[in-house]
């Protein structure tokens, strides 16, 4: 991890003004995406994953919408900075995107090869045929049969599985430093939902892309992310490499969230463990912590003073004051727990 | 075998192959396609559920997986005949219900009712929340006046609301509240059966916990038995006492919940579990995974013989032609498979 990351994000803050007042969505995220590592960013709907994201590559609708402060430091540019002109440059070249819907991330009324052939011709200047082989390959790479023919299919002969194929595909065509998978497979069957994330996966491997993987799933998270940020009410809680997030979580909210989901592998136990209450409102955001209200090892600074991110172990952060006690807790009902 | 409670001891009085309480015998469920815009002719038939055949303990959860598609919700409204089964028999203790009509079939609606999945949709915003879950009572002439308020504020108590909010409407509610109205509305006419038609995948992870707990709760407090539907494979495995598991219209796998999850003997099945990520990179590590090709064919041309034989990585040319039996390979152990 010596080397530069290859994005840098810091401070960033995306506010909504709505009538109600200001949605704080994302407020105050930073952090590094490494060269070639694959990233996942877990919380639940509302927490501002997504947002984060798209807030990257400014594809926040102004109005409500707006990045209201921050850093986004991809190649030696402020992302946020650059012309309207020069970020189009960046979208679907350097970093791309693969969304969640892929029924209505595509468009309807072009064929999936015009849609694959755009990126080719406007970032990488192939001319026509040459990038009509190139959305052929592409086609092939993702798995789907008969690519040649296929290719003038439109999106509705596709089924699901096969769209957010066509979707990575196309996110890949560049050969793009970065990929941000918004939530990519949570419309997807089980068994889909394993074939689209073992080829996001293998391809990612094999182009050296770094991929951001945003989603609510820790199973997901915890088979193909190295690093994992947990988010919660529009910040990250915690940081960590997979393997020690999972084995040594140390911010109540993450200890809460692994803790109420039942697992595959293991015989039930009697009684689900859940976190009381619920996320807060993002207009209204308590003062202190935000997960104070619900948090079972919460002290009277919590409410008043917000944590930051506090060195906790090897490259593991979490912004939680009682982190020592969360520590101490987890790790003596390990034995017990049997995981 | 006795089944077990979910603590582990055996229930009492209760025996394995007894009280059955929701009898399933060759259910189909057909839907109709058809083609022109006056003189409508019926071209094809989607085999929706074909030819099921499964029963449910008084008592237990049966949990119902599958992929979208597969017939499962389909199942579960025909056995509360809110599709009428194409063919086959659905009882209900000893009371036939493809048979039953109107008055009847209203009267045997008290004691079998539904949780839905999404709980946006499945209330109705222009009434009260109070109003919702006390329409059953005024549908069954079971209470009104004062009475009726006083059984919405103990049922809204029940499923862990305050009876104080009785005259807000669903939109004031977030999506796990809205989840226990739904729940609250099942419970209103003391219903021995209930199916649960993904009540939980709406649900954002830690309010899952909260509605999944809520439901074992009030098993154990009314004796309910459920019917419990997901495509949360990890959901069912908690929840379940027994596991069943469909594609395309047709039983798999039908066993104890242990069983099937650390036994499963269909390759679907087997393909279906390893399919659902652990939430633990250690173990994920470890684990084996099937990755199955292809999508899941259109029911409304269903391969021959068994309907998995396309993306089954062990399919040999039986599996092509001959629609494999569903027997019973050991005691409660339910399977259709010709290389099992």
């Amino acid at each position: 991890m010596a080397s530069e990351p290859l994005l840098q994000v810091r401070d960033l803050k995306t506010y909504f003004y709505t009538d109600d007042g200001v949605v704080k969505a994302v407020d105050g995220v930073s952090y590094d995406v490494q060269e070639g590592e694959t990233l996942g960013l877990v919380g639940e709907s509302g927490c501002g994953k997504s947002v984060s994201a798209l807030s990257l590559l400014r594809l926040i609708a102004t109005p409500p919408g707006k990045i209201v402060g921050g850093e986004v430091l991809f190649g030696g540019e402020d992302l946020l900075k650059i012309s309207d002109e020069e970020i189009r440059h960046v979208r679907g070249n350097r970093i791309a995107m693969v969304f969640q819907e892929p029924m209505t991330s595509l468009n309807p009324v072009l064929t999936i090869g015009r849609q694959l052939t755009e990126a080719l011709e406007l970032h990488l200047k192939m001319d026509t045929n040459s990038a009509r082989q190139r959305a052929i390959q592409l086609l092939e790479m993702v798995g789907i049969p008969e690519a040649g023919g296929r290719i003038n299919d439109y999106p509705h002969q596709f089924s699901g599985g096969m769209r957010q194929r066509v979707m990575i595909a196309m996110a890949l065509s560049c050969n793009p430093k970065l990929v941000l998978a918004d939530e990519p497979t949570t419309a997807l069957d089980v068994t889909i939902q394993a074939q689209v994330l073992e080829i996001l996966a293998r391809l990612s491997r094999e182009f050296g892309t770094a991929v951001v993987i945003i989603t609510h799933n820790l199973g997901v998270v915890a088979r193909y992310a190295d690093r994992v940020n947990v988010m919660y009410a529009g910040k990250i809680v915690e940081m960590a490499t997979a393997k020690e997030l999972y084995a040594k979580p140390r911010h109540p909210y993450t200890v809460g969230l692994l803790k109420s989901v039942p697992r595959l592998d293991q015989a039930r136990k009697t009684k689900l463990e859940v976190i009381e209450g619920v996320p807060p409102d993002l207009i209204n955001v308590p003062k202190g912590c935000s997960f104070y209200p619900r948090c079972t090892f919460r002290v009277d600074r919590c409410a008043e003073e917000a944590p930051s991110l506090l060195p906790v172990g090897d490259n593991h952060t979490a912004a939680c004051w009682e982190w020592k006690n969360v520590a101490h807790a987890v790790d003596n009902a390990r034995p017990v727990n049997g995981s | 075998m006795a089944v077990e409670t979910r603590t582990g001891e055996p229930l009492q009085g209760f025996v394995a192959q007894g009280d059955i309480l929701v009898d399933v015998k060759n259910l189909k469920v057909h839907f109709p396609v058809t083609a022109g815009l006056i003189f409508q002719r019926k071209i094809a038939d989607v085999k929706a559920v074909d030819g099921i055949s499964f029963d449910i303990r008084k008592g237990e959860t049966l949990g119902l997986v599958g992929e979208s598609g597969c017939g499962k919700s389909t199942t579960g409204r025909a056995i509360l005949q809110l599709y009428r089964p194409t063919e086959g028999e659905v009882k209900f203790g000893q009371t036939e219900l493809t048979q039953l009509q109107g008055n009847d079939l209203r009267r045997m609606r008290r004691q079998m009712q539904m949780i839905f999945q999404d709980p946006y949709a499945s209330l109705n915003p222009r009434m009260s929340v109070g109003a919702i879950v006390g329409e059953p009572l005024a549908i069954h002439g079971l209470a009104k006046g004062a009475g009726r308020r006083e059984r919405v504020a103990e049922l809204m108590r029940i499923v862990g609301l305050n009876p104080y909010y009785a005259g807000r409407f669903p939109h004031e509610f977030s999506g796990g509240q809205r989840q226990r109205v739904g729940v609250a509305r099942a419970l209103a006419v003391e219903p021995e059966f209930i199916v649960c038609d993904e009540p939980v995948s709406a649900l954002d992870v830690s309010i899952q916990a909260q509605i999944i707990n809520l439901l074992e709760d009030l098993q154990d407090q009314f004796g309910l038995t459920y019917l419990f539907i997901a495509h949360d494979l990890s959901v069912v495995r908690h929840i379940s006492d027994r596991v069943v598991v469909m594609y395309l219209g047709k039983l798999m796998e039908l066993t104890g919940r242990d069983e099937l999850y650390e036994n499963p003997l269909h390759p679907y099945t087997k393909a279906l579990l390893s399919a659902v990520p652990v939430p633990d990179p250690s173990v994920e590590s470890q684990r084996e995974r099937i990755i199955l090709t292809g999508d899941v064919p259109s029911p409304l041309r269903p391969p021959s013989g068994c309907v998995f034989h396309t993306r089954c990585p062990i399919a040999i040319d039986e599996c092509r032609q001959e629609i494999p039996e569903w027997r019973e390979i050991s005691k409660d152990h339910w399977v259709a498979c010709h290389r099992v």
